[in-house]
């Protein structure tokens, strides 16, 4: 046996990524699922504080400020042992999943909320107050004219952080969810055999290489002369 | 009986902390007229004329435009401001919408029109700044005095009953002031009420009826053009006169 047989029987090992093909897709789907789950609330949220806080509400941006910072701050994967552990889950079903869509959610929404805030925030003075000496109202203005553009601008870094935070659901194989990585993990210890983890490598980069290119690709139609 | 003036504000002071910017301004301006302040800059013309629509608020002093109380909490502000219309230096023209898009927004948002009815309100209004032909062209697409002239549109299709010009061409370059210029003297002819804030001298001369002179947030002087540019009669103004002239 040479050394290159060796690595493939090692590595990506035919008759064992076959047997364990049918987990590996089944917890794809369960990424997929927090996955979608976490952008969707995560963003909602993070847009809904960013909005909050243009009001100017000086105790209130306060209050967002300190929740924003303190999910910013805390690695995902202690939020997310926190929550699974420490909040009391009283047997709740999928408590691993819901813990770490949670988990996510909240570093999501406080990343989301300062990119939100820069986007409305670099939108010039002018801007608005065209839009008010026509008449329209704070809230028209914002959402006619300031979000309309600021939106446009937060794509890219809003984009990259949405990857970074949706491949933090690999965290959830800590808790006991069978996600990709999940799953290959037991595999491996199943099967004394690393291919399983080699498939979920290929199965995480045909997930977030589209992303990489899709956020590539808004980058570029996003723009506009000014 | 005096018809009632459309613009009238009383003993405006501005601070901004402890900067005193106005320093009782009053302004008074009569229908169809043009009133056109110059000064120094930093002298407080544009505050004077942002505390107009309250882009800026007044420490003190009284603002009525067109019978309304601009500075009583009561008055829908929104509202008020569909009838003076605001022309920025910079146009401040929304960068995401068309042409069309900019001028209807208002019309629709504020005046409540249905989007066929701002439509034709809104081709009618570029049509009066010549711009018919550019409607579906974005912001980026246009020149800067096509920008500016598409701003113009954009506040004249809400009919307002007055229109503040805040140095309307100078950030334009030289071979492009004609055209706006040109714009602001059809509109002085349909009988709008104008008040422009500018270094356009020769425009000032042929178009205004009345010429402000402010500095250090008072008006020094006021007359008719031939008054304020051949015969000052305040050191300040021969000052700034003669300085301008210069160039």
């Amino acid at each position: 046996m040479t050394n290159w047989d060796r690595f493939v029987e090692t590595f990506f090992n035919a008759k064992m990524m076959a047997r364990y093909l049918p987990d590996i897709l089944q917890g794809t789907l369960v990424t997929i699922q927090i996955a979608g789950l976490v952008i969707v609330s995560g963003l909602v949220l993070g847009l809904a504080l960013a909005l909050l806080r243009s009001l100017g509400f000086r105790p209130l941006n306060l209050l967002i400020v300190f929740v924003v910072d303190l999910f910013r701050a805390l690695p995902p994967l202690v939020i997310i042992v926190f929550i699974y552990f420490g909040l009391p889950a009283g047997g709740v079903k999928n408590w691993g999943f819901i813990a770490t869509w949670l988990s996510l959610t909240l570093v999501l929404m406080a990343f989301s909320e300062e990119i939100f805030w820069a986007g409305i925030t670099s939108i010039p003075k002018g801007q608005w107050e065209a839009a008010r000496s026509t008449g329209l109202s704070y809230g028209q203005a914002l959402m006619s004219v300031v979000l309309p553009q600021a939106l446009r601008l937060t794509i890219p870094p809003l984009t990259n952080r949405t990857i970074a935070i949706t491949k933090g659901t690999a965290l959830a194989s800590v808790v006991a969810v069978g996600e990709i990585l999940g799953m290959a993990s037991s595999a491996v210890s199943n099967s004394y055999n690393p291919s399983p983890l080699t498939m979920a490598a290929i199965v995480y980069l045909i997930l977030f290489f589209p992303m990489v290119v899709f956020g590539r690709y808004l980058e570029t139609r996003m723009a506009w002369k000014r | 009986m005096a018809a009632r003036p459309v613009v009238e504000a009383r003993g405006i002071h501005k601070h901004f902390g402890a900067h005193h910017v106005l320093k009782g301004v009053d302004l008074v301006l009569a229908e169809r007229e043009l009133a056109f302040v110059i000064g120094p800059s930093g002298s407080g013309k544009s505050t004077l004329l942002r505390c107009l629509n309250r882009l800026e608020e007044p420490s003190s002093g009284s603002v009525v435009v067109d019978g309304v109380d601009m500075l009583d909490p009561r008055t829908d502000l929104n509202h008020a401001r569909q009838r003076i219309g605001m022309v920025f230096q910079s146009f401040n023209l929304y960068p995401h919408m068309t042409a069309l898009g900019n001028v209807t927004l208002a019309l629709r948002k504020v005046a409540g029109k249905l989007r066929e009815e701002a439509e034709v309100l809104g081709r009618k209004a570029l049509e009066r700044v010549g711009l018919a032909e550019k409607a579906g062209h974005t912001p980026g697409q246009l020149s800067g005095g096509q920008q500016q002239r598409v701003a113009i549109a954009r506040a004249i299709a809400l009919e307002p009953r007055v229109m503040l010009f805040d140095e309307p061409t100078s950030s334009l370059d030289p071979e492009l002031v004609g055209s706006v210029l040109g714009v602001m003297r059809d509109l002085r002819q349909s009988g709008m009420a104008m008040v422009v804030v500018s270094h356009e001298m020769g425009f000032a001369r042929n178009a205004a009826d009345r010429v402000l002179f402010m500095d250090y947030g008072v008006i020094v002087e006021e007359g008719t053009p031939a008054q304020i540019f051949e015969a000052p009669k305040q050191d300040r103004t021969r000052g700034f006169i003669g300085q301008i002239q210069k160039h």
